[in-house]
């Protein structure tokens, strides 16, 4: 395992990216990209059994789908510092003629992108998808995927939830982002989801939490333990306790920062909270 | 002219089931998915020959149309079975996203399409569907006219790398297209050659184009058939070279005139060489419970409408 401090460095890292990233087009969505931070470092770092060059086929590794793809600008942080593109590249997220577009695209072809998302609920489908693909190519390597909570809410999540335990699509983790927020205020005052440990286990699934999804050994302890879980006829759910817009005192436990870009003033102080670590794009 | 002849009364679906068949034997990465309508879409034969490379989804269209988007990642190559209105509009926005955005090879198989799926009613008769899915960029857009067709377009449409929409239908109709046939996408098929008027038809409504060709021969009027069952991408070329010859044209399917091959076909002519169309397909309206025969009849979809249309287009050149 590498380094915990360095893996710690790159959270802080991926933070600033986050941060500069949306400020750069004022737009785009930093709060849930911030809550899920320790999760992308921990599952690009150490958890993912993958290839150094990318192809779209995945054979031989295991893949990850982003069903909740507004939270690109981690996702595209984390892609970039675990070598899938140029750190530099980062530059250009959501403007014109960029590979980084608002939602991840495999339209522009960017490497470590398999499918488009942003329409959201569509993610554990296309990721059973793709672990019935493993399963047929006797390919013995994982499908990771992870899903916002207020996501639940697309009925689409229900129909591929109950394939999945009732096809025994046991190579196959989901992760549910926990932070109770989506853009119009708590998932409790606009939807409430409920029980979502039981209502997973009661479609058949095996479930365990991470109570502390921000905390990058945590993160990793848990998602090791999910891949034990794997391969036993039941497809694995995680649910990731996490606080939106977490590393950033003023974004933090409100949905106000769900799809807004910090201002200059605001940027600074979300920085300075955030020292550089490895170095800026 | 040519003379065409009813093998025996096939249904088109049954086409598609036969070219499964035949996939599932001869190219390993196909699998195929369907949402509770084996029997329907005849693919119970693939899924007794294949039982580990057969999806039974349930009654979840969403999650068929993502599984199969996210089985083309390691290669599979997955056709998805139910009907054309459960094909697409329920689906949509899965196709938008997670299919043709994406690029991924998913031939999404529809069968029950138009009024002639008959007695069930306007609620499983789709008539939008064609303009639904040539709109999505990239989507390659197919409607078969017989059985033998239907057969080849399954075993073609295995072969194109990228997204393709193939409608067929339920009742058994005249099976009248060669057996061996090769099935090239985005190339029409010229089935009479005429001087008068271009007869332009796509799936049911070909063999009553012919029937339709054959009376108003005996009028003295001289129609070119031509069959396109690719409507995206469109054989522009087939059209402009008929309608040069001819100078008026009719264009006929079972969908709604918004959306369908009659308006691919007025932008080709617009953009190309404007000519006089008249337009043989549903009037912006919903089907009803009825048999296939009362229903054309009723939506004025058959070969005595493609006479009336021809004629009248025929006065206005």
């Amino acid at each position: 395992m590498a380094d915990l401090q360095h893996l710690e460095d790159l959270v802080i890292q991926v933070r600033r990216d986050i941060l500069r990233q949306v400020h750069a087009v004022n737009s785009g969505h930093p709060g849930g990209s911030l809550g899920c931070t320790e999760f992308f470092v921990a599952l690009y770092q150490e958890i993912l059994e993958r290839k150094e060059d990318f192809d779209m086929d995945g054979i031989g590794e295991d893949l990850f789908f982003l069903s909740n793809g507004h939270i690109s600008p981690v996702f595209y942080s984390v892609l970039a510092r675990s070598g899938y593109f140029p750190v530099e590249e980062l530059k250009t997220f959501r403007h014109i003629d960029s590979r980084l577009q608002g939602h991840p695209t495999t339209h522009e072809g960017l490497p470590g992108i398999r499918i488009a998302s942003g329409s959201l609920g569509q993610g554990i489908s296309a990721s059973i998808g793709a672990a019935e693909t493993k399963k047929l190519n006797k390919d013995n390597h994982l499908i990771y995927t992870l899903c916002g909570d207020g996501e639940l809410q697309e009925g689409q999540n229900w129909e591929a939830i109950m394939y999945a335990a009732g096809n025994k699509v046991d190579n196959l983790i989901v992760t549910i982002d926990l932070n109770g927020q989506q853009i119009d205020g708590a998932t409790q005052n606009v939807l409430p989801l409920g029980n979502v440990k039981e209502k997973f286990e009661a479609f058949g699934w095996d479930v365990l939490e991470i109570k502390e999804g921000n905390n990058l050994s945590s993160v990793l302890e848990g998602m090791k333990k999910a891949k034990e879980k794997t391969g036993n006829g039941k497809p694995v759910c995680v649910l990731l306790h996490t606080v939106m817009g977490n590393g950033v005192d003023f974004m933090m436990h409100t949905h106000a920062w769900h799809g807004k870009a910090p201002n200059d003033e605001q940027l600074e102080k979300a920085l300075s909270q955030n020292p550089e670590t490895l170095k800026d794009y | 002219m040519k003379k065409y002849t009813d093998s025996g009364k096939k249904d088109t679906r049954s086409g598609f089931g036969a070219g499964l068949t035949e996939l599932g034997k001869t190219n390993e990465n196909v699998v195929a998915l369907c949402a509770d309508l084996t029997g329907s879409l005849k693919m119970d034969a693939f899924k007794e020959n294949h039982p580990e490379r057969f999806f039974q989804v349930g009654i979840a269209e969403a999650n068929m149309m993502g599984m199969a988007a996210g089985m083309t990642i390691g290669g599979k190559i997955p056709f998805t079975g139910t009907f054309a209105n459960f094909s697409t509009g329920r689906v949509y926005d899965q196709i938008r996203q997670s299919i043709a955005y994406s690029g991924k090879n998913v031939k999404i198989c529809a069968s029950h399409a138009g009024v002639t799926l008959g007695e069930d009613g306007a609620t499983h008769q789709i008539l939008e569907d064609l303009g639904l899915m040539k709109m999505l960029p990239g989507m390659t857009v197919i409607n078969t006219c017989d059985y033998n067709q239907t057969k080849a377009a399954t075993l073609a449409v295995a072969e194109h790398q990228g997204p393709v929409y193939l409608r067929f239908g339920r009742p058994k109709v005249a099976n009248f297209t060669s057996e061996d046939q090769k099935f090239e996408i985005g190339k029409a098929v010229h089935l009479q050659e005429g001087t008068d008027v271009t007869l332009v038809a796509t799936g049911h409504l070909v063999w009553e184009a012919l029937q339709a060709a054959e009376k108003l021969n005996e009028e003295g009027i001289s129609a070119e058939v031509i069959n396109i069952h690719t409507i995206k991408p469109l054989d522009n070329k087939a059209i402009l070279d008929s309608v040069t010859k001819t100078g008026c044209i009719v264009t006929a399917e079972e969908h709604n005139y918004l959306g369908g091959l009659g308006e691919s076909v007025s932008r080709v002519l617009a953009k190309n060489a404007p000519t006089p169309q008249e337009f043989v397909a549903t009037q912006d309206t919903f089907g009803e419970s009825g048999t296939p025969e009362q229903l054309m009849e009723k939506y004025g979809l058959n070969a005595d409408a493609i006479i009336k249309a021809a004629k009248k287009v025929i006065s206005r050149k």
